[in-house]
């Protein structure tokens, strides 16, 4: 792929060792508990640690050989770290004028992250949601070719979080480069990710697309107790008359309660594993829209719960049901076995 | 009580005393900046400097002002070549008084410098660099703006400082009225002639009048810069 990046690093207690491949242009979220060495991957590429041994490829470019003020990776710090002794504009500026960019601001950019009635405002003054989408910013107009976001919103609450969700959603179909984000969040893995890369104790434990990593049953996402499958598509057409909106995945089309993004636009669909039924037929009359045949992957017990965890291929795309043992057993549920889900409109989010 | 006015003869001493000081801290302030930033980042060998940069304020001052007098004298290595090649004199000169000035104020300047420096965020110049800046930018854009305070405390110190230095600036620069003859030094010329009680008191009051207009300058211009952050 076209970023690959190679990081060891002793640290104290073990050591980080990962191998990361990932798409350009798109979002690679590296996933894992804190102190699984994520932020040392982070800090490696970004020439702020150095690494025992480091690889920072991109487009066949080796930006790890550069001091790290010379190797245009951008970096979006947690608390943000924007300078006290300037106003948001300047803080903006700074990383352009550097960058060799033309010293007026972007307006496209300003757009997007409502940037325009921040410009006078002095940092001390900016709410916490306002920080961050300045510090975006400043990241995104220093023109880097990759830019890493180290837990952008861990410092924020649940409704700033909120609140500054749909500039990133609105910033990830914009942005160019790859990007590194590193989260303990899952919603934000579901809302953001592309791609992702699993670390557990400095290791990289599983890596791949977002929505084969989620429905894998041998994985922690799917043992979570919220866990669900994600599917993309894209939304096929409003039917106002019946208050749903119509999403293609796959060759599959499914129902949603009506939303108000444009036709033919990318939409992403969580579906939570416990939301999932599983039947061996269509039953007649039924309130259930989606009625989907699937094909069981795999398939694991949780013996705690007394659940099962089914991984379904629904064609383009995969999902996870999450079902008592003895309905697994009744179903005679294996992997080969050919199933219908069917997904209530209602428990369907459209991220 | 009121402060007498100064007559003619003591405006010219206070006068080449607030001179002497202003030279003597904008002399030693670009290489304290220099020192206090090396000594605030970590390296291999810093207590060796760290020891060097405080060595004024450990000897005794005639020690200090002899040793300039053996380097920068007319005789000295220093002072030989400037003779030479600028045909420039630094013993028994107002330059030379504010030399030995800003080599005693040095160590004070360097420290809060350095505290300045030490309590700026590393978090902010990491940024600066992602964002493109190299060493010399950081320092000038990051370092020096949000360590002003600390450069604004070296300042008032060395300055304060360099009015009552004594011990160097005799042995380095001696006694000469209108030029090496600073408050601290007309105090002790006083106090050696027979009827210089009350002149060496008037003088102890301009000295104490100065000190003071220095930290009150430097209480203003501190609170200045703390609101504009």
């Amino acid at each position: 792929m076209p970023l690959n990046i190679f990081v060891e690093k002793r640290r104290r207690d073990f050591t980080v060792t990962a191998e990361i491949d990932a798409p350009a242009p798109g979002i690679t979220v590296l996933f894992g508990a804190s102190g699984s060495g994520k932020s040392t991957v982070l800090s490696v590429v970004a020439g702020l640690l150095r690494g025992d041994r480091t690889r920072v490829e991109l487009n066949g470019e080796r930006l790890d050989r550069l001091p790290a003020h010379q190797r245009r990776i951008g970096m979006v710090f947690q608390d943000g770290l924007l300078f006290p002794h300037m106003n948001v504009e300047k803080n903006l500026l700074y990383g352009l004028r550097r960058a060799k960019g033309s010293g007026v601001l972007p307006g496209e950019l300003a757009d997007v992250l409502d940037l325009h009635k921040l410009l006078r405002r002095r940092i001390s003054t900016l709410s916490g949601g306002e920080r961050q989408r300045v510090a975006i910013g400043r990241a995104l107009l220093s023109q880097p070719k990759l830019l890493l976001m180290d837990e952008p919103l861990a410092s924020l609450d649940t409704p700033r979080r909120q609140e500054i969700m749909p500039y990133l959603h609105r910033l990830r179909d914009m942005m160019r480069m790859p990007v590194l984000y590193v989260t303990h969040s899952m919603d934000e893995v579901y809302r953001l990710a592309d791609h992702v890369v699993l670390m557990e104790a400095g290791q990289v434990t599983a890596a791949g697309p977002l929505s084969e990593l989620v429905a894998r049953v041998d994985l922690p996402f799917a043992a979570r107790d919220d866990a669900a499958g994600l599917l993309l598509g894209y939304v096929h057409r409003h039917e106002p008359e019946r208050g749903l909106t119509s999403v293609a995945c796959g060759g599959q089309v499914y129902m949603v309660p009506m939303c108000d993004v444009a036709q033919g636009n990318a939409v992403r669909l969580r579906v939570p594993a416990r939301e999932v039924i599983l039947a061996l037929d269509a039953p007649r009359d039924i309130s259930v829209n989606n009625i989907i045949p699937a094909v069981v992957c795999a398939l694991r017990q949780e013996a705690a719960a007394h659940a099962a965890l089914v991984e379904l291929d629904v064609g383009g795309g995969q999902l996870l049901s999450r079902v008592t043992i003895d309905a697994a057993a009744r179903l005679g549920l294996r992997p080969g076995a050919q199933v219908l889900a069917m997904i209530k409109s209602m428990s369907v989010e459209l991220l | 009580m009121t402060l007498p006015l100064p007559d003619a003869e003591e405006r010219e001493i206070i006068l080449l005393t607030v001179r002497v000081a202003c030279m003597a801290v904008a002399g030693a302030l670009p290489l304290a900046l220099f020192f206090g930033w090396l000594l605030a980042t970590r390296f291999p060998g810093r207590f060796v400097i760290n020891a060097l940069v405080h060595l004024p304020m450990a000897l005794p001052p005639v020690v200090t002002g002899w040793l300039l007098l053996t380097l920068c004298g007319v005789q000295g290595v220093f002072g030989a070549w400037l003779w030479q090649v600028f045909h420039m004199r630094l013993a028994f000169t107002t330059a030379g008084a504010a030399l030995a000035c800003g080599v005693m104020v040095f160590p004070l300047m360097v420290r809060a410098i350095r505290l300045g420096m030490e309590a700026v965020d590393p978090g902010f110049l990491a940024a600066a660099r992602t964002l493109g800046a190299g060493p010399l930018d950081r320092f000038i854009t990051i370092t020096l703006p949000l360590a002003g305070s600390g450069v604004l405390v070296a300042v008032a110190v060395g300055f304060t400082a360099s009015l009552g230095e004594f011990g160097a600036v005799i042995t380095f620069a001696a006694n000469i009225p209108g030029q090496t003859q600073t408050l601290p030094l007309a105090i002790y010329s006083a106090l050696q002639s027979p009827d210089g009680d009350a002149t060496a008191a008037r003088l102890a009051l301009y000295s104490v009048g100065l000190a003071l207009a220095g930290l009150v300058v430097t209480e203003r211009l501190g609170s200045r810069l703390r609101a504009r952050q």
